[in-house]
């Protein structure tokens, strides 16, 4: 089960460009949006993106940044973001492999690739909803909307 | 499951009998190959029930995917503030490969077309009510769970039966009439 509302959110530290590294605890003091997905380039996941690429002016006025997560390395992420023109990190749980999913609960041992997972993490840390979505259906944003507008 | 969640109202972009029981909405972009296929359903969805549904067009322009999506929307809503918003919606969509990489001079010979006042339609392309608008129609499309185009919504639920058909459109209305 992915983590839920209420838990903190685990920290981490992961790559989103070649030579750059981000930690959660980064971004004290805003809200952070992580989503997870299972593989740059696959449809759905490609379609999420681009969605939250041109919803980042209605995150942005709630104070929110969003990230992107899959097991992609840093290196496919470079090449997908500058392909889909998308303007936020993606960061890559790459080695060890989705230790940052497992950490949530948003890993699929299975297939070894992220859920389709949502969550909003609050100014403090601290999950304030998470989402699971069907693999192959894209979530949208109003889900991250609504979450977002319950905590002002 | 979704929910319409910006009620219809008479800023929208309305074609068909405004007192009909019937009322489907799209979220769409122009340069959206999959809201060109849709287009031409529509207008036969139009022709054949015409009478008994209004049909709602908003903006959900997938910029960076779609470099020209926010202009031509943008000049679309310059067109109708000289009453000619379906003429330019028209030719938008049934010339979406002249699209590519446009800015607003290339839009240009889309206005002309339709013999818009071209200095007004200047102005009105980039204005910030223009884009306001196409923003707004974007935001209240994300708040309903849009999560691509064409995204419809017939008397306010989400159409998740649509299958790129014309026959999926109609049944869904006429489930409804």
């Amino acid at each position: 089960m992915i983590l839920q509302k209420g838990e903190r959110a685990p920290e981490f530290e992961l790559n989103a460009t070649p030579d750059q590294k981000l930690k959660l605890s980064d971004f004290r003091g805003r809200r952070v949006i992580l989503a997870f997905y299972p593989a740059d380039w696959s449809p759905v996941c490609s379609d999420q993106m681009a969605l939250y690429n041109e919803s980042l002016r209605l995150f942005h006025k709630a104070n929110a940044v969003v990230m992107g997560i899959s097991v992609d390395s840093k290196w496919c992420h470079m090449a997908f973001a500058q392909d889909r023109k998308i303007h936020f990190p993606l960061l890559a749980d790459f080695e060890p492999k989705g230790k940052v999913s497992k950490a949530y609960g948003a890993y699929n041992e299975e297939e070894g690739e992220s859920y389709r997972a949502l969550f909003v993490i609050d100014e403090q840390g601290v999950i304030h909803w998470s989402y699971l979505s069907p693999d192959g259906i894209n979530p949208g944003a109003d889900g991250i909307l609504d979450a977002l507008e319950e905590m002002k | 499951m979704s929910k319409l969640r910006i009620p219809v109202n008479e800023k929208d972009h309305r074609a068909g009998n405004a007192s009909a029981k019937v009322i489907l909405v799209e979220y769409g972009d122009y340069q959206c190959p999959h809201c060109g296929i849709a287009h031409p359903l529509l207008k036969r969805l139009l022709k054949n029930f015409g009478k008994d549904m209004l049909f709602v067009f908003r903006n959900f322009p997938l910029q960076e995917a779609h470099p020209a999506a926010t202009i031509a929307a943008t000049s679309a809503e310059a067109a109708d503030l000289q009453d000619k918003f379906w003429e330019m919606h028209d030719l938008i969509f049934e010339h979406q490969d002249d699209l590519y990489e446009l800015d607003e001079t290339g839009m240009a010979p889309f206005a002309e077309k339709i013999k818009l006042d071209m200095k007004k339609f200047a102005k009105d392309v980039t204005s910030d009510a223009v884009i306001a608008r196409v923003e707004n129609d974007f935001e209240g499309g994300v708040r309903s769970g849009v999560n691509g185009t064409p995204d419809f919504f017939i008397n306010g639920n989400r159409l998740n039966s649509y299958d790129a058909t014309y026959d999926s459109l109609a049944d869904a209305v006429i489930s409804l009439v």
